[in-house]
């Protein structure tokens, strides 16, 4: 019941963020460095969400089957594959490394 | 308008090579806006599989996975939240990483608001449907009523099949049993990665990238788990503030509308 709340507010946060933008004077369109730090955030945001899913498990740091995911994933996305096709990539290389016997 | 195209990182003259072929207005059908607002909302659609499938294994159950992807939606906000719960991570946290990595949507916003100008109703429902690829759909045609009919079709048919979709994944993931075992933590990594990507497309990004997945190592075995993720944003967002790369960078969609006609 509680990540209800949190939930709900993330939804409440991310519609009112879009439409903030809608509402804003078009002058502060002016401002570069509000698109930059938008732009920053994003791909620090999603830089640290793959290494906290690769490599993290909980408060400590560990290399188990996921990094074969991460570089199947990046393969995938070198040869140009789709989206839902680095997704199954990587599904498979971990579980391909946890039959081979990786933690 | 230059302006708002030249800070999405778009430059109207390579686009839509073949805009002589048409002579305007063309009809809805045979819009050529139309037709990629399609092709990206099937292509951006389908992948609502993989995360209504990784919301579940990370915890989350059918109706609140549904929630995100009717209420939130967008991807990458939908992906973070799920991200952070399923490393152990508070929903406080959960909810900042989300919110920090929606404020890009707040530029499609008034990118959107100055190139179709929606009025009362119009205006609320175009904001839920503000997201990368509804705005670089529109961004991509130079014609008034095209960017409108790209902005639309796409934000409205993405939405539509990613919720389909996400049902789809929420189900499936439900039926799969122990994640671990099908590598979804593996499909996680992959998932993130993917969306990462696009966005790297010269080496200012990929140095802020590599810099806030090291910060992100460096702080895991010292704070609560979910936290080193928002200790990366206020790096990034410093990067940012201080003025390294350009003003485009990180406003990519996941799926680029234009990838023949376009800049890659």
């Amino acid at each position: 019941m509680n990540l209800w709340i949190w939930i709900l507010a993330a939804c409440a946060i991310s519609y009112l963020t879009k439409l903030a933008g809608y509402l804003v004077p078009a002058r502060l369109m002016e401002n570069p460095r509000m698109t930059r730090v938008a732009g920053t955030l994003t791909i620090g945001l999603l830089a640290s969400l793959t290494a906290v899913n690769t490599f993290s498990s909980g408060q400590s740091l560990a290399l188990d089957a996921r990094l074969a995911a991460l570089a199947a994933a990046a393969v995938a996305l070198w040869l140009r594959a789709p989206f839902l096709v680095v997704v199954l990539a990587g599904a498979g290389a971990a579980a391909v490394a946890r039959l081979l016997g990786a933690p | 308008m230059l302006s708002f195209l030249s800070i999405a990182g778009i430059d109207p003259e390579v686009k839509c090579t073949d805009r002589s072929a048409y002579a305007w207005p063309v009809k809805f059908s045979r819009s050529p806006a139309v037709r990629v607002g399609l092709s990206i909302a099937v292509a951006t659609g389908l992948y609502g599989i993989s995360f209504g499938a990784l919301s579940v294994a990370s915890g989350l159950d059918v109706l609140q996975t549904l929630a995100l992807s009717l209420l939130l939606f967008s991807g990458g906000s939908q992906f973070a939240f799920i991200g952070v719960v399923a490393g152990g991570g508070s929903g406080a946290a959960a909810m900042s990483a989300s919110a920090l990595l929606g404020i890009r949507n707040a530029v499609y916003g008034m990118q959107m608001n100055a190139m179709l100008r929606p009025r009362g109703w119009r205006r609320l429902a175009a904001a839920q449907v503000t997201i990368d690829e509804s705005a670089a759909t529109a961004t991509g045609q130079t014609v008034p009523q095209e960017r409108a009919r790209g902005f639309w079709v796409a934000g409205v048919g993405i939405y539509i099949l990613w919720n389909m979709f996400t049902l789809v994944g929420a189900l499936l993931g439900n039926a799969l049993g122990d994640p671990a075992q099908w590598g979804l933590d593996g499909a996680a990594v992959a998932a993130f990665l993917g969306l990462l990507w696009p966005r790297l497309k010269a080496r200012e990004p990929a140095a802020i990238a590599v810099v806030c997945a090291l910060v992100t190592l460096l702080t895991v075995p010292f704070v609560p788990a979910g936290v080193p993720i928002l200790v990366a944003a206020a790096v990034a967002a410093l990067l940012g503030w201080l003025n390294v790369g350009p003003s485009g960078e990180g406003l990519e969609p996941d799926v680029e509308p234009y990838p023949v006609e376009g800049r890659r």
